[in-house]
């Protein structure tokens, strides 16, 4: 092909200005984040420790898999603010179902995954059928679900064995397979970072390697296109939705296992770090687009952050500010030092 | 009547002229010394393929890239043009291709024609509606707009698209520029509409101004232009003076020798109706229609903006659901709900518009190729990268997409290389019937050509290629079979070797019914020149 020297004859005599802000953009974060693991085992004898690194992932799990679920959503030019909400909801119907109800854990998690099943086509039908932008009707969504989950446990945290307002005992307890999901382990591997491992593989494989990833990134970059592609785009922008719901009551399910308690609070604080990893995603080796990998990556660093500040006696005030700058540091990556656009339009694609 | 341009000199008189005008980005030159001069009272054209420098030759005179090295005078003293309204100040106003960017919409018109009073420094902190609509009556009189006050007051949204371009176009003459670049200000209008621009663009040359006029329709510059440059690879390939000699503007542009008029040697007639069209209603208003897409041919459907063109080839494609009556393919009944059915039926569409109904932004060339084909590429779901890259290469390979390769992004290709990778994309598929709604526009003529030859093999290989345009040329160039559309009506339909260009256009303007005169009303005075001049 005589045809294609030209182009790349163009490329190779770029600037080196241009050639040295590629190169910061792309592989920047992981830079940051080896430079702050370095630190931290130099500093801190304990950080280095296998079951340091394991005990971090294991603490970031739930984060990490609500930030695969805003990924997710985003692959189709969406977003999801009710992740949090669902994950808060999953802690409290997963003791529900097993306090009040008097149900093994199989049946709670069973459960708790229809729920985020329900939740993800509540926002998929606001979002797709109703054409509520999708900020706002997450948005909603986010609120509807914490009151529907506080009108549900009378505002009050399960705990096993509790004293129902009618002064009897409750019936059940948190059974042991249900706290398995957090307590459990594969040799030395806690189940929590096993899951997160593998929902992130299954994600990257399903994005990055089948026909179906494929269309849902093409629904993100032009939904018209994708249409008169023969995509059929409400499907799959529904579709991203409800894995979004489903993956963010999977990370309910850890935090509930963790807590071993119905606490209502829970997941309040899920929504911010979810969306931030997955915005550090979009940055991580100047992807330009939510992936799988990258999000797992943000959610590493958050990890990395919190456990070292932790270590080095900082008072716990410092990790917010500490996330707020990592994620401002990935969005300067994405959308300023990048040249190429950035597939991540949150709020703009409802009215398709 | 008031003269618009101030300072006029008269005369061929150079207003702006460049001395080695370069431009590089990076160590790449884009513009190498340019020599030319713009002369008071002459409309000069620029020429040249997509990338061959226009572009950037209009950005450095209107301001917009001041990193230019060379000299440019404006009335022989030598200006720096580091900002647009630098370039405005001396004298050179420029319309831009996207005639929609420099309208607000929620303003009125009038206060859309007097917006730089606006910016800072222009007609005081206040603006009052009168004096807006005093202001706007002024620039509406110089210009012999036919623009009353209540027209003035409407909403600017609300403008049809040569209105707008007028709007603009009136807002550029307001600084009483000595140069006034516009840049493909035709691409959106239709043949009355260029012909409503012409008559004002003529009464602007002839009260003095110097005009650089963009296009790639050489049928416009051929009734328009007094002179015309014509840019290669970034330098000066010719500076030619009426009258043109097409084969030699055509040879420096292209860097070959072109023939210029190329209606198919043999024309085709296609045996089987692969579609057919049975009392469907192409616009609201418009009758039903009845038409027939024949298997072995290339159907030229020629119609204005608003014809009913893109409603038809979206019907058929499944894009859009038809109001009422019935389609048939192959003989059985066909009522696509979504693209998805069409394509799978082999019906396939490309769409008017590139950018947005096209092209996956970001994504390679590869990518953008394969998406309506994803069930081929991926076994059980899983893609298949060698399969994706095989069906990539062909459509590299076959239609000459200049490209570093299928994996470059296709933002790194020119409009007409994007465009071919589309059509490319819609063509892999061996589709039984092809539909390309205005697949020329914004292309080169290279582009344009090989474009059309991948078009008429299909054809030869018994697929059904349909040409939707609204540029006569580009049908009777391509086309086998013609049909007209008007207001969704169907004014003609016969096959090339039996109709005239005459008879093409004079239906185009409806004048075949009710007025069998043909010649006294055709409006495109290029006809003749471009039908005789291969010699």
């Amino acid at each position: 092909m005589t045809t294609a020297v030209q182009p790349r004859a163009l490329r190779s005599t770029r600037s080196v200005g241009s050639a040295l802000a590629d190169g910061v953009a792309k592989w920047g974060f992981i830079a940051v984040t080896v430079a702050l693991i370095a630190y931290f085992a130099l500093t801190e004898p304990s950080f280095a420790t296998s079951a340091n690194v394991l005990g971090m992932l294991k603490f970031i799990a739930p984060t990490a898999i609500a930030g695969l679920g805003v990924a997710l959503a985003m692959t189709v030019g969406g977003i999801d603010l009710s992740v949090g909400a669902a994950a808060g909801f999953a802690v409290s119907i997963a003791a529900y179902t097993m306090v009040i109800a008097n149900q093994v854990g199989g049946i709670a998690i069973i459960t708790v995954l229809l729920g985020g099943v329900l939740i993800g086509s509540i926002n998929a039908v606001l979002v797709v059928v109703a054409r509520i932008p999708d900020l706002l009707a997450t948005l909603t969504t986010m609120f509807v679900i914490v009151g529907l989950k506080l009108i549900i446990v009378d505002g009050q945290s399960i705990s096993s064995r509790m004293t129902l307002p009618n002064g009897t005992t409750a019936p059940g307890v948190f059974t042991a397979d249900y706290l398995a999901l957090d307590r459990g382990s594969v040799g030395p591997i806690p189940i929590p970072v096993i899951i997160f491992v593998v929902l992130t593989a299954a994600l990257w494989f399903v994005l990055e390697h089948t026909r179906w990833g494929r269309a849902l990134y093409a629904v993100g970059a032009n939904p018209e296109a994708a249409r008169l592609a023969g995509i059929r785009v409400r499907a799959y922008r529904a579709a991203a939705y409800i894995g979004c719901g489903l993956l963010a009551s999977i990370a309910g399910l850890l935090l509930g296992a963790r807590i071993g308690q119905g606490d209502v609070s829970a997941g309040n604080s899920l929504l911010l770090d979810a969306v931030a990893v997955a915005l550090v995603g979009v940055s991580v080796l100047g992807a330009g687009k939510p992936n799988a990998w990258g999000t797992a990556l943000g959610a590493v660093l958050i990890a990395v952050m919190v456990t070292g500040f932790t270590m080095a006696g900082l008072p716990y005030y410092y990790q917010d500010f500490g996330k707020g700058i990592v994620l401002l540091v990935a969005l300067l990556f994405s959308f300023t030092f990048s040249r190429r656009r950035v597939a991540v339009v949150a709020g703009s694609t409802a009215s398709q | 009547m008031t003269n618009p341009i101030s300072n006029l000199r008269g005369g061929d008189r150079a207003v702006v002229s460049l001395e080695a005008l370069s431009v590089s980005y990076g160590p790449n030159r884009v513009l190498e010394h340019i020599d030319a001069e713009l002369a008071s009272g002459e409309i000069t054209a620029l020429l040249g393929t997509n990338g061959a420098g226009k572009s950037t030759l209009i950005k450095a005179l209107s301001g917009a890239n001041p990193q230019y090295t060379g000299v440019v005078r404006v009335d022989g003293s030598v200006v720096r043009l580091a900002t647009p309204t630098d370039a405005v100040k001396l004298g050179i106003s420029t319309v831009h291709q996207k005639v929609a960017d420099g309208i607000v919409p929620g303003l009125t018109v009038a206060e859309n024609l007097v917006l730089s009073d606006l910016a800072p420094g222009g007609g005081g902190l206040f603006v009052g509606r009168r004096s807006t609509l005093a202001r706007a009556r002024e620039v509406v009189r110089t210009l012999e707009l036919p623009w009353d006050d209540r027209f003035l007051g409407h909403d600017a949204a609300r403008l049809g698209i040569s209105d707008a371009q007028l709007l603009v176009l009136a807002r550029a003459l307001r600084s009483k520029p000595r140069l006034l670049i516009l840049d493909e200000p035709t691409s959106a209008l239709t043949a009355p509409e260029v012909e409503r621009l012409f008559v004002v663009l003529r009464r602007l040359r002839d009260q003095g101004l110097a005009i650089l006029y963009v296009s790639h329709r050489f049928g416009e510059i051929e009734t328009l232009a007094d002179r015309a440059l014509v840019l290669r690879d970034g330098r000066l390939a010719l500076d030619a003076r009426r009258p043109f000699d097409w084969h030699a503007l055509l040879e420096q542009m292209l860097g070959r020798r072109t023939d210029l008029v190329l209606a198919p040697v043999d024309v085709r007639r296609g045996t089987e109706a692969v579609v057919s069209v049975r009392g469907v209603p192409l616009l609201p208003t418009s009758a039903p229609i009845d038409l027939d897409i024949r298997s072995g041919e290339v159907l030229g459907i020629l119609g204005l903006i608003g014809a009913g063109k893109t409603e038809l080839a979206e019907t058929i494609a499944g894009a859009r659901p038809a109001a009422s009556g019935t389609l048939e393919l192959g003989g059985e009944a066909y009522a696509p709900k979504h693209p998805d059915e069409a394509i799978r039926a082999g019906v396939v569409l490309v769409p008017e518009d590139r950018q947005a109904q096209g092209i996956l932004p970001g994504w390679s060339v590869a990518h953008n190729v394969t998406v309506p084909f994803l069930r081929e590429a991926s076994p059980f779901g899983v893609l298949r990268r060698g399969r994706e890259t095989a069906r990539a290469t062909v459509v590299v390979d076959e239609l000459g997409v200049v490209t570093a390769g299928v994996d470059a992004s296709i933002d790194d290709l020119s409009g007409g290389n994007q465009q071919k990778v589309v059509v490319g994309r819609w063509l892999s598929g061996g589709p039984r019937v092809a539909l390309l709604d205005e697949p020329f526009r914004g292309v080169d003529i290279g582009a344009r050509r090989e474009i059309g030859a991948r078009l008429r093999r299909l054809a030869a290989d018994g697929g059904a290629g349909v040409l939707l345009s609204s540029d006569v040329d580009e049908i009777i160039e391509l086309a086998d079979r013609i049909v007209v559309l008007v207001d969704g009506d169907v004014l003609l339909d016969a096959y090339a070797d039996g109709v005239g260009r005459e008879l093409v256009v004079a239906s185009l303007l409806g004048t075949t019914r009710a007025d069998r005169s043909v010649r006294s009303a055709d409006p495109l005075p290029d006809a003749e020149s471009r039908n005789e001049d291969p010699a």
